[in-house]
């Protein structure tokens, strides 16, 4: 049940710095399904959303999540004003502070929207009732005479209008409307949902006056940069601070030893050596100076070339049978005109925000102020607390713009140093990562092994499916020794397989962390993405049929599975975005020489997507010609941005199929910068083809992940399909074919 | 020592080493935070400034090498540069925004040298450039539709 109430003015100001004389709204919303951490959790039903409307008529919307580039500013604020019939010149929006009142504000997931649309939807009919019953009033007529009409109220009698500015005073008299009270729109009768609508940052963006976490200055502040041991959890022997010190700006040098967090939350700190200085770039000189002899620990021998030759040899063992099995894959394989097996892989990735970690915190005693690029920012909020000793309530973490997140700044490690520092030099202090920072010491995409086994018979059915999957879990994060893929990673993808498959089997291996593991834009959805649709493709191949009708084929007749979640899964949503996807490629169309198209559907983040990608290949070089991608996320708040977020998705897949590769060797990463660990460039662009498929009244359903596990196994069956030539494992630079 | 810069038309006398990078100049004691780190070795493009009309990577050149030159940021102007922020507003550009900046500079300069621009010339100039949220497909459509907008006016 969402409940409205009127906030406490003053406690509004105060935690807002909004001026004076409006209503203010809040809206308690049900605690989030935490289907990531189940450490982390929320507290429960708490305020989450606000309008502030003025005299003057502006509104400003207070925006509760992190923007990120998924322009969820945008997208909520949207559906605040149409339901309040509001004039969208008068909509600002405000970012929050990371507050329980907010209730969650864990900006991963790809549920804001899924979450927080109804609520949102809620707060702005609520204030469209107040200020119809404060028009209603002034008029001396019936409620129902009234309506709201583009930031006026509009007497549906004498078609007198009053603006909703001067609506204020009295419609702050009003009660607050009861839940059950609330009626929203129909869908065609929106003014802003499902339409597009324009950055509310755009001006921002392209003026450079957009402040993300780098760009905080306070005076007086102090900026650090930290040289953290190269293999992870490693310590510092000794170092000398001698040459460090003759670089001009520099102030302090000193270490920072390791924080560990609790068992099952929060993020901690690798801890180093840091220099202070009076500028980034002396900070930076500083750090490459210390010649510090580490103790390298437990992980300086780790070697990921041999952890993959490690896991391969453990997928093609038996492992731990994950529950969910169905019929009797002995039987099948027994009985199978042809075996297929193939095993996949998926190198460690790191996340590589254009802005790198950082954070501005200011340490005064009894109380911490934090300025930061956070996806999470109760979380780091609560982590101070820990760490520090300071009361939450005492604690302000600002949320700056995020030049990028992907999961990366979900943790709040680089919050932890900026704190530690600015305590122990009791001034403000921004630390600043480097790229190379950024990339060896990253909480990593796991990478994993795959192996499928697969049975069909004579007319090309399949009847047997065995896949083995070992990846380290995002759990050795927060607990260590987890050393086998937890049931809530399976269940991206592996467990809750769309395919009807009579006789199926998973299992588990295990695969121990070395290295910090964290969560990446998809996140194991990239794994069974990859696998999955490889290895269809090489039944199809077997069964000598089409890809596409052998997908179709295997999802089989039109279903629905009950989860646990709110979103039943419907085959036929999947099916459906197939067949729009394969109109689209003019899929079986006569392909110019050396050209093949591969196709790839998944099913993640309650969203149905499929992609089909041409390629040409020269040469043994794979260039990317085009990319058709459909999505259907049920409603579709803001299409525009949508589109822009799936053809974001079709590049990030593509970073990951044509140079996505993190290796460690002796327990150090063995890349540094964009020039060893590659990005998608423009050169490197194809044409991007989206669609939207058209369920308005359906809920709400994620849109910044799912576009992006499609990419690579569509790659790879095109590059099959140009050349014959399966690639199994990632990425396509390893393979010299970029 | 004490060193001019001009940016964006106006002077600033900072302190600062001859060889800090330009990019932590303007950042840090210039305080013009538009211009952005993202790589710190000409590698990413976030850092793109035009110095005398020149692309340049803030990140890989030092601030004495500006002395004397009228160094463009994100934060100015000119007529090219408003035309695509035109173009950018209109095909909503950008995601997270942060590589924008550079993105902008860089397209700037594209059309200040190449009057209509082909893909291959955009690819040719902006392959410099990493946009981690992946909104290539858009730059190149709005810095043709910045030609667009300017042909209609001239």
């Amino acid at each position: 049940m969402n409940t409205i109430h009127k906030i406490d003015r003053r406690d509004f100001v105060k935690l807002l710095g909004l001026a004076t004389g409006g209503i203010v709204l809040g809206c308690s919303v049900g605690a989030d399904q935490k289907d990531f951490i189940p450490a982390m959790d929320s507290k429960g039903f708490h305020p989450n959303v606000f309008i502030h409307l003025e005299k003057n008529g502006n509104i400003t919307i207070i925006a509760s999540r992190s923007e990120m580039g998924q322009g969820i500013r945008t997208s909520l604020a949207s559906a605040i004003a149409d339901e309040l019939e509001a004039d969208w010149k008068y909509i600002s929006v405000k970012q929050a502070i990371g507050h329980e009142k907010y209730g969650n504000q864990n900006t991963d997931g790809s549920r804001s929207v899924r979450t927080q649309l109804t609520p949102m939807r809620k707060m702005g009919a609520s204030a469209k009732m107040m200020l119809l019953a404060a028009a209603a009033k002034i008029w001396e007529i019936a409620i129902e005479d009234c309506s709201a009409k583009n930031h006026f109220v509009v007497n549906k009698k004498t078609k007198e209008t009053l603006f909703f500015g001067d609506l204020v005073a009295e419609a702050s008299l009003v009660s607050v409307p009861s839940d059950d009270s609330i009626q929203l729109k129909k869908v065609e009768d929106f003014n802003f949902i499902g339409k597009t609508l324009k950055s509310v940052d755009i001006k921002d963006f392209t003026h450079g006056t957009a402040a993300y976490g780098m760009d905080i200055r306070l005076p007086n502040m102090k900026f650090a940069a930290i040289t953290r041991c190269p293999v992870a959890f490693g310590t510092v022997k000794k170092f000398n601070k001698k040459y460090a010190k003759e670089v001009a700006g520099v102030e302090t040098i000193f270490e920072l030893p390791r924080l560990i967090p609790p068992t099952g939350k929060f993020f901690g700190m690798f801890g180093g050596i840091a220099v202070i200085a009076n500028n980034t770039w002396a900070a930076l000189q500083g750090k490459t100076n210390l010649n510090i002899e580490w103790d390298l620990g437990a992980n300086a021998s780790f070697n990921s070339e041999t952890f993959k030759k490690t896991l391969t040899s453990r997928v093609h063992s038996t492992g731990k049978l994950v529950p969910g099995a169905s019929g009797n894959i002995t039987t099948a394989f027994k009985g199978a005109a042809k075996i297929i097996e193939a095993t996949y892989h998926v190198p460690f990735l790191a996340h590589s925000p254009m802005e790198v970690p950082n954070a501005t915190a200011w340490f005064q005693g009894n109380t911490i102020e934090v300025w930061a690029p956070v996806q999470d920012p109760q979380t780091a909020r609560s982590e101070l607390s820990h760490f520090f000793e300071v009361p939450e309530e005492n604690i302000t973490i600002n949320v700056t713009f995020l030049g990028g997140g992907f999961g990366r700044k979900s943790k709040s490690d680089f919050v932890v140093e900026a704190v530690a520092i600015s305590k122990k030099i009791n001034a403000p202090v921004q630390v600043v990562w480097t790229r190379e920072d950024d990339l060896q010491h990253d909480f990593y995409h796991a990478t994993s092994a795959q192996y499928l086994k697969g049975s069909i018979d004579k007319k090309g059915k399949v009847t047997g499916w065995l896949q083995r999957v070992g990846f380290p879990s995002i759990v050795s994060s927060f607990k260590p020794f987890s050393e086998y893929a937890s049931g809530f990673e399976l269940n991206q993808g592996f467990t809750n397989n769309p395919y009807l498959l009579e006789n199926f089997r998973l299992e588990n291996v295990q695969a121990e962390a070395n290295v910090r593991i964290g969560w990446m834009r998809s996140v194991v959805h990239i794994h069974s993405g990859f696998g999955i649709n490889s290895f269809i493709d090489e039944l199809a191949f077997s069964a000598k049929k089409d890809p596409v009708k052998f997908h179709l084929d295997l999802l089989g007749a039109d279903r629905v599975i009950k989860g646990k979640s709110d979103f039943p899964f419907h085959s036929k949503r999947l099916k459906n975005v197939l067949n729009k996807t394969a109109t689209a490629a003019d899929w079986g169309k006569k392909l110019p020489k050396n050209h093949g198209l591969g196709v790839a559907i998944h099913y993640s983040f309650y969203s149905y997507v499929a992609t089909i990608v041409e390629v040409s290949v020269l040469n043994k070089k794979v260039k990317v010609e085009n990319i058709w991608t459909t999505i259907d996320c049920g409603l579709a708040l803001n299409k525009d941005n949508i589109k822009n977020q799936l053809e974001g998705a079709a590049i990030f897949g593509m970073s990951i199929a044509l140079y996505g590769k993190i290796s460690m060797e002796d327990g150090a990463v063995a890349q540094n910068n964009f020039y060893d660990y590659q990005m998608t460039r423009m050169q490197d662009a194809p044409n991007i083809h989206i669609d939207i498929i058209d369920a308005m009244k359906e809920p709400p359903t994620g849109v910044g992940e799912p576009g992006v596990p499609v990419i690579a196994p569509a790659i790879c069956n095109a590059i099959f399909n140009a050349t014959g030539e399966r690639v199994r494992s990632l990425p396509l630079s390893d393979l010299g074919m970029v | 020592m004490t060193i001019n810069l001009s940016v964006n038309g106006k002077l600033h006398a900072i302190e600062a080493p001859g060889e800090m990078p330009l990019l932590w100049a303007i950042r840090d004691l210039v305080g013009l935070t538009g211009t952005k780190f993202g790589c710190g070795v000409n590698q990413c493009g976030a850092c793109s400034v035009l110095l005398n009309g020149q692309l340049t990577k803030s990140c890989s050149i030092s601030v004495s090498q500006a002395i004397e030159k009228e160094i463009l940021t994100i934060e100015g102007t000119s007529k090219n540069l408003e035309f695509l922020r035109q173009a950018w507003s209109d095909g909503n550009v950008p995601q997270c925004g942060y590589c924008q900046s550079g993105q902008l500079i860089a397209a700037t300069s594209l059309l200040d040298t190449t009057e209509n621009p082909t893909d291959k010339d955009i690819d040719a100039v902006m392959s410099a450039n990493i946009c981690r949220c992946g909104t290539y497909t858009r730059i190149k459509k709005a810095i043709h539709q910045a030609v667009a907008l300017k042909n209609e006016i001239i």
